[in-house]
């Protein structure tokens, strides 16, 4: 190997599209590289091209795309360098490269596996491809790198197929997949951005670790800074298909001078916020609610309590039917005896991993799905409606008391539907007004949420996941309800964005005085949107709060976990792998006894330690023993 | 300015952009894309669809085709059942625009008829002094058009006293050429009235199987495997005989599209089924449960919306399917007969295979049959592509 050359150079890189329209230009006049065994953050929102140049390196573009430039690739085992655009695009030498010498993880694990193949059998795929190798021998290299990346036995994994697999171990086994011939450059495309907060952390941990071990450079393509901050050497930051800025990780987080770059900075919830503190979104929306008629209901005589759910128990049979019909029937519990009120204009966070059940309880609230016991009172002080037995009008009438906004901004609007339909049709729906009456109100929503009324007539499919957020968001204010579910709403956008919806919610809870159930996996954003935080692990509540007291005094070990997943934007605060590893995060059995179930098989209780603080522990358990330190 | 790179292994320097910045100018739109987003579903699907010429044009001509029908009275230089008793069998006749080397317009040779003692075969030879100059927008054997208006003005017809059979002529001395034109009304309609049978009984059978689910879906699920499990040609055979001789034909072409469309739903009902199970699983369905929406609202006007062009596409690639089903039936006589006339009613005149060496002109018939087969796929293809603008 060449001492001082960089592994991958990537000069005056253009890329364009072919559209039904034109040409689009999405990478114009990039210059980025890759140094042997270092890490280089690629940095920015979606749509601003990061994915496509590292489907350019790979030379996995869409047909309809033409590059420009050069992109060098120097292979430190003979230090020859190739120009990855100037070979044919399925030729044999780009072929030798992919897979061998540059490898890529994919963001979404859940499809980047093949179901119809074993995980050790698309692993040994690769060694078979590019190497000569026995069967025996390509088995116990797959089992080494399987037991690498973490799993606890890898010949039984071996044999296992991707759908026995979690999100977060199926990323493991592609993590697998893509080291095992041991390639000098490592693209990672978004790796942890499906995956929970808890998961994300490990598998950081692992690429980081993986990393330094085998010195491997990497191309790390993220929007979140967090993540650079604790996994980059070199940052670029990339905005519309230009370089904005980059440079030496401590250059770009202890001096940022780019605009774009700062307000990506500024968007990223973090737990030292002062109470009543706003992120600044780089794009900021404004509210004006004037014209909407659900004006802040003032009731004198109102309850304090508007939803009340007490011990919802749902769970599912899943039967495998054996060959001669005997019948093996698993029941999951999704939701364990659920206890929780909402209070009136306040914001309750549920926050909790995928599996976790927070969104079967939502759809039970919405009567989605029903649960097989227990209840749901609302009241909002004209009377108690029972809201898992409402029929008919009673239901048709809760329908516009309660209210959904959903995780996804692409699948939850009509393609078909203009905005100004899919607006109008819950007030279709229940009659409200005529015509005329109807527009107004559509104009009034558009205003509400920042949209421009020229926007009326256009489709879902012209506008960007903020924006279609935004208008799922009219589209649940529109009955004026005033309890608000959010169900992830933004855990499917961009930080930027993300910080942007956060404040459009937040504004339209002061302004029209809605009361929300915020569910999110990332502690972080409920931090900043709820007044209380719900903590579930495995169907129950594991843990209940005011906001300040869970962060300032964490009581459970899963929350700890939790709130030390979270990665920051700033070197001063690494992710502590230790401290995650150390409180068990997500598994039971790793937890202090006090809070596992005993072998007699008592239930656990939540155990009040005061100032509305719950924690789901042993029933004879005494408070102060479980305060951690 | 764009950055520039150290040399290689050099440190990495700290850049900014020094270009003009603005954060909003990501969701600012070029002109191209502001035309693309601000298109409505349909627009979007006829700008795909344009791209594909070939589907392009099929679609013009099967428009012409279908517009040609309407006129087939004006259009065909004879009658239906026009007899030429002197012409029985006679060779496809070429037009010729010159005569001994002078232009005279487009003409025909008069035909002189022998019959070969030996074989009793009809031979023809033209007479290359009998120059008949074909007439334009002419008057000709008298029709009532579309049964109602008289009238005997024709697009083409030969000299006064002569004779053109430009795709030869039947056993009987009918004009081939003048019984595909009118064939046309038949076999081309057959395949629309059988599809919209087969189209209704698609969506609401399959429809209420995909959205009910259960038993009724488990039962819709094993007829349609036992249906399309049958050879179709004894079904045909089957259904067809249980028609009563004595049904006047106007009836039997009816019965013959009903027997078509009952037996085809059964593919349509399972996409229809597919696509209804998967867009149940969206979250905009969700949502409209949630306003309140009652089912019919939700299929109505969420779901059906959602793969309409997808039921076209398929619509339009087994529309071919209907046309060779009722060209195959009344190819074996049990479909249309006499003086019904399609496609599949004049290619039984080629059954034989002393008649085919003898008279090729007779498979002329086909070569509709083909094209129009041809054409529907290439257009269901384009359709079908351009049914999903946003893949």
């Amino acid at each position: 190997m060449k001492s001082g050359s960089d592994l991958l150079r990537i000069e005056n890189l253009g890329i364009s599209f072919s559209m039904l329209g034109g040409r689009l230009h999405v990478v114009k006049g990039a210059n980025l590289r890759v140094l042997p065994g270092k890490v280089t953050a690629l940095v920015g929102e979606s749509g601003s091209g990061k994915s496509v140049i590292s489907q350019s390196v790979m030379g996995i573009l869409p047909n309809t795309a033409k590059a420009t430039g050069k992109i060098l690739f120097t292979d430190p085992l003979d230090g020859r360098t190739t120009d990855i655009l100037q070979l044919p695009t399925d030729g044999e030498q780009i072929r030798a490269l992919r897979g061998s010498r540059m490898a890529k993880i994919f963001q979404e694990p859940m499809t980047s596996l093949s179901p119809l193949h074993t995980v050790g059998n698309q692993i040994s795929e690769v060694l078979a491809i590019h190497t000569e190798s026995s069967k025996e021998e390509r088995r116990a290299r797959t089992e080494e790198m399987l037991d690498n990346v973490g799993f606890s036995n890898p010949s039984r994994t071996y044999d296992m197929y991707p759908f026995e697999l979690s999100g977060g171990m199926r990323q493991r086994a592609m993590i697998a997949m893509a080291l095992i011939c041991r390639p000098a450059l490592l693209i990672a495309d978004e790796p942890t951005t499906a995956l929970d907060v808890t998961i994300q952390a490990q598998i950081l941990e692992l690429l980081r670790e993986l990393q330094h071990k085998l010195n491997m450079a990497m191309l790390l393509i993220t929007h979140d800074l967090g993540v650079v901050a604790n996994m980059a050497d070199e940052v670029v930051v990339i905005y519309h298909g230009e370089i904005m800025e980059a440079g030496p990780v401590e250059a770009i987080f202890r001096n940022p001078q780019h605009a774009y770059l700062k307000g990506l900075m500024a968007a990223v919830p973090h737990f030292d916020m002062k109470p009543g503190e706003r992120l600044k979104a780089l794009r900021e929306v404004p509210v004006k609610t004037d014209t909407l008629w659900a004006k802040k209901k003032e009731v004198a005589n109102a309850p304090e309590i508007l939803l009340s759910v007490r011990d919802l128990t749902k769970s599912y049979k899943t039967r495998k039917s054996g060959l001669f019909g005997r019948k093996h029937t698993t029941e999951v519990r999704a939701v364990d005896g659920v206890s929780f009120d909402i209070r009136r204009g306040e914001c309750l966070g549920l926050v909790g991993e995928s599996g976790s059940g927070k969104t079967t309880v939502s759809k039970i609230l919405m009567r989605a799905v029903t649960p097989d016991s227990g209840s749901v009172t609302f009241d909002d002080g004209s009377g108690k409606i029972n809201v898992l037995t409402a029929q008919g009008d009673d239901l048709m009438d809760l329908r516009t008391h309660i209210q959904m906004v959903f995780q996804d901004p692409v699948s939850s609007l009509s393609p078909r539907m203009t905005v100004q339909n899919i607006l109008s049709e819950p007030l279709e729906i229940h009659g409200r007004g005529d015509r005329a009456y109807r527009l107004e109100k559509v104009r009034g929503l558009m205003q509400a949420i920042g949209l421009d009324q020229r926007f009326l007539n256009r489709y879902p499919h012209s506008f960007s996941g903020g924006q279609r957020q935004r208008i799922g968001i009219a589209r649940a204010l529109a009955l004026g309800p005033q309890l608000l579910i959010c169900d992830e709403p933004v855990s499917a956008l961009d930080v930027s964005v993300q910080a942007q919806i956060l404040n459009l919610l937040k504004d339209l809870q002061k302004q029209l005085g809605l009361t929300y159930l915020f569910i999110s996996h990332n502690l972080a954003v409920v931090d900043y949107m709820a007044d209380r935080i719900a903590v579930m692990w495995g169907g129950r509540i594991v843990e209940l709060a005011p906001r300040e007291v869970i962060l300032r005094n964490p009581v459970h070990p899963y929350t700890r976990g939790l709130l030390a997943a979270v990665p920051f934007p700033d070197l001063d605060r690494p992710l502590d792998f230790t401290t995650l590893q150390a409180s068990g995060a997500s598994e039971q059995g790793e937890w202090a006894p006090q809070f596992r179930p005993d072998e007699a098989g008592d239930p656990l209780i939540p155990a009040d330690l005061g100032d509305g603080h719950f924690v789901l522990a042993r029933k004879n358990v005494d408070v102060r023993e479980l305060r951690p330190w | 300015m764009t950055a520039q790179l150290p040399s290689p292994g050099a440190p990495l320097q700290h850049y900014v952009s020094t270009a003009p910045f603005d954060p909003m100018s990501i969701e600012v739109m070029t002109e191209e894309q502001a035309k693309l987003h601000l298109a409505s579903q349909r627009k979007l699907m006829w700008w795909k669809f344009k791209r594909h010429r070939l589907a392009l044009a099929s679609g013009i001509f099967l428009l012409l085709l279908y517009g040609m029908i309407v006129i087939a009275e004006f259009l065909a230089p004879y009658n239906l059942h026009t007899r030429n008793v002197d012409f029985i069998y006679s060779p496809p006749q070429r037009v010729r625009l010159f005569h001994d080397g002078n232009f005279v317009g487009p003409f025909v040779y008069g035909r002189q008829m022998s019959l070969d003692m030996d074989t009793l075969k009809r031979t023809y030879s033209d007479n290359r002094n009998d120059v008949q100059p074909i007439r334009f927008f002419c008057r000709g054997d008298s029709y009532k058009f579309w049964g109602a208006i008289e009238s005997n003005i024709h697009l083409v017809c030969p000299a006064v006293g002569g004779q053109m059979f430009l795709l030869g002529t039947d056993r009987l001395g009918r004009d081939v050429l003048s019984r595909i034109i009118y064939g046309a009304r038949i076999s081309l309609t057959i395949g629309l009235i059988g599809i919209t049978i087969s189209f209704v009984l698609g969506i609401v059978i399959g429809g209420l199987a995909g959205y009910h689910g259960g038993v009724f879906d488990l039962l819709v699920q094993r007829v349609i495997e036992v249906l399309q499990s049958l050879p179709s040609l004894p079904l045909w055979m089957a259904l067809a005989a249980i028609m009563p001789v004595s049904w006047s034909p106007i009836l039997i072409y009816f019965g013959i599209t009903l027997i078509l469309g009952m037996l085809d739903w059964t593919g349509l009902a399972r996409s229809v089924r597919s696509k209804l199970l998967s867009l149940r699983e969206e979250d905009y369905v969700l949502a409209a449960q949630l306003m309140g929406a009652s089912s019919a609202r939700i299929i109505g006007r969420h779901l059906v919306p959602g793969f309409m062009s997808h039921l076209i596409a398929t619509a339009t690639i087994s529309i071919p399917g209907m046309i060779l089903g009722e060209t195959a039936l009344s190819f074996l006589g049990l479909g249309l007969r006499p003086p019904i006339t399609s496609w599949g009613v004049l290619l039984t005149e080629a059954r034989s295979v002393n008649v085919i060496a003898f008279y090729p002109w007779l498979l002329f018939p086909m070569i509709p049959v083909i094209l129009v087969i041809l054409a529907f796929n290439f257009l269901g293809d384009g359709l079908r592509d351009a049914a999903d603008p946003y893949r």
